[in-house]
């Protein structure tokens, strides 16, 4: 549906160049929810602005459903626009206005009869469940509360798309889960196809499909975020994954180099079965479990054991061929 | 006279100072060249002193208003020395408005007539409000000096029986009349302003 190739931006700065995008190449399906995750300065918000185009690519292609939007006149590009709701970090509601009036805003701005506009602020009232909060200013309202009105008004013109910009990172972890919740529900509701950018692993856990890890304005890592929390390929990956799951760091663990410690994963149904009592049984050797975790993603749940063998060197070998014909990985901790 | 030089120089200086800040680099119309004449314009026309300025606008007034002496005819000077004045104090409000809100109204499709129109004026009323406040006080200002060439009003009521004529009692209630009408245009507008603002 959104297909970025060969995607450059370049800043001048004091005649220094400066690559905020380095050769973007992605694929943003029909109805999935997308995140991109990095660090600031990674170059996320350049990447999730240049879909509106509110940030002009210096080369590359941008196609969204076939048509590429860099060669969209000023006209076309706002038939674009009104098809891609975004919503902000700051929410950017207009403090001069009620909430009504900010999510008439974009109707009116097309000019549509009283009466439409009129009933379909009140289902996006209904929709965000903020009835009560009509003809109130966004001074009066929370965080959590302005950015519903804001996911109201982006999604006034019943667009495909919804971009989110580190949507949630100024809300505290408890209105940050109904917010994701929220957007979740909505993208079931209306089919939208949600791209997210975002600097916790929580919210792309909670919410999306797949996910790309940005650094240095390039794609480091692109795939399922199953596949990415169970085998993570880059230091970056790894360190936003063990930020979201702190309790593994904490092990300190001494003399590491001659105890046979393990982290396993286990994806799906196989982490709710009896593993480690089974291979106790089956193997005749001790399991000392150190840490355990799981992780409950959009899609699938993970998760992270660490443990200890002991006992004969054959019945641990026998018992980690069995482990690894179980579909869990294992992978065995060095320092 | 206060009321009329506001009301015109607002006019003037309102469409004006909100050009300055849409032609500049990164505004939403981009026009360089026309950002250099309007800011040349302003800043050349407010580094006259008034009293010369009031002066080299002698033909301007009588081509407009067929005197130059007179309370209708120091309109015309009060009008064009508050006019860049209003421009710059404008351009500011209007730069107060927060980048994002003005970034989230253009991805929802707006145009630059419909972004000036429904957010930068909205949103920066409160401060705008207090603008032309500051405005009518110094034109409570200018115009006492209009007085002084025969404009007329207060000052010259000041400076021909109070000063000329050494009448210090009326010198000091025409000083005292100008003092409570500054406080209530700035109690106005005070109010005015809290009353536009939604923060």
């Amino acid at each position: 549906m959104i297909s970025i190739n060969n995607v450059y931006k370049f800043y001048e700065n004091n005649d220094k160049k400066f690559k905020a995008l380095d050769d973007i190449n992605l694929e943003i399906k029909e109805n999935e929810i997308f995140g991109v995750i990095g660090l600031s300065g990674a170059g996320k918000s350049t990447l999730i602005r240049t879909i509106n185009r509110l940030e002009e690519p210096t080369k590359g292609h941008i196609n969204i459903n076939g048509e590429n939007i860099l060669n969209f006149n000023k006209k076309e590009l706002r038939g674009l626009r009104k098809n891609i709701g975004m919503i902000f970090q700051s929410f950017n509601l207009l403090n001069s206005k009620t909430v009504f009036e900010n999510i008439a805003f974009p109707l009116r701005l097309q000019k549509l009869d009283k009466e439409y506009i009129e009933k379909r602020v009140n289902e996006l009232l209904d929709l965000v469940n903020l009835k009560d909060k009509k003809n109130t200013y966004p001074s009066q309202l929370s965080g959590g509360q302005k950015q519903r009105v804001a996911i109201a008004r982006a999604l006034a013109n019943n667009p495909n798309i919804l971009l989110c910009d580190e949507a949630t990172s100024s809300l505290d972890p408890k209105t940050t889960k109904k917010i994701l919740t929220l957007l979740k529900d909505i993208q079931k509701k209306l089919d939208l196809t949600i791209v997210l950018i975002t600097h916790e692993m929580e919210v792309i856990k909670e919410i999306c499909n797949r996910v790309a890890i940005m650094e240095n304005g390039k794609i480091i890592e692109l795939d399922t975020v199953t596949e990415v929390f169970t085998n993570p390929k880059t230091e970056t990956s790894k360190s936003f994954i063990n930020k979201s799951n702190k309790d593994l760091n904490y092990i300190k663990l001494s003399n590491l180099e001659k105890r046979k410690v393990y982290k396993l994963k286990f994806i799906g149904e196989v982490s709710k079965e009896p593993v480690i009592s089974e291979i106790i049984k089956k193997f005749n050797i001790y399991v000392n479990i150190l840490s355990g975790n799981i992780d409950e993603l959009m899609s699938n749940s993970v998760g992270t054991l660490i443990v200890e063998f002991l006992g004969d060197e054959d019945d641990i070998n026998k018992a980690k061929n069995w482990i690894k014909d179980k579909n869990i990985r294992l992978e065995l901790i060095k320092n | 006279m206060v009321i009329f030089s506001t009301f015109f120089s607002v006019i003037i200086g309102l469409p004006l100072g909100i050009l300055v800040v849409i032609t500049e680099k990164n505004g939403i119309w981009e026009k360089p060249k026309l950002n250099w004449i309007l800011e040349t314009i302003i800043n050349v026309s407010r580094s006259f002193p008034f009293i010369i300025l009031m002066i080299l606008v002698f033909p301007l007034s009588r081509i407009i208003v067929g005197s130059t002496i007179g309370t209708t005819a120091s309109i015309v000077p009060l009008s064009v020395a508050a006019s860049p004045f209003v421009a710059r104090i404008i351009e500011n409000s209007i730069k107060e408005v927060d980048k994002g809100v003005i970034e989230s109204v253009i991805s929802m499709g707006a145009k630059p007539i419909d972004i000036i129109l429904k957010v930068l004026i909205p949103e920066a009323m409160p401060s705008i409000v207090l603008g032309i406040t500051l405005t009518m006080i110094n034109l409570v200002g200018f115009s006492a000096m209009a007085g002084a060439i025969g404009g007329g009003g207060l000052g010259d009521l000041a400076i021909r029986y109070g000063f000329y004529r050494f009448q210090t009692d009326i010198m000091m209630s025409s000083v005292i009349l100008i003092i409570i009408i500054v406080q209530s245009i700035q109690f106005i507008g005070n109010k005015l302003s809290k009353a536009v603002n939604k923060n």
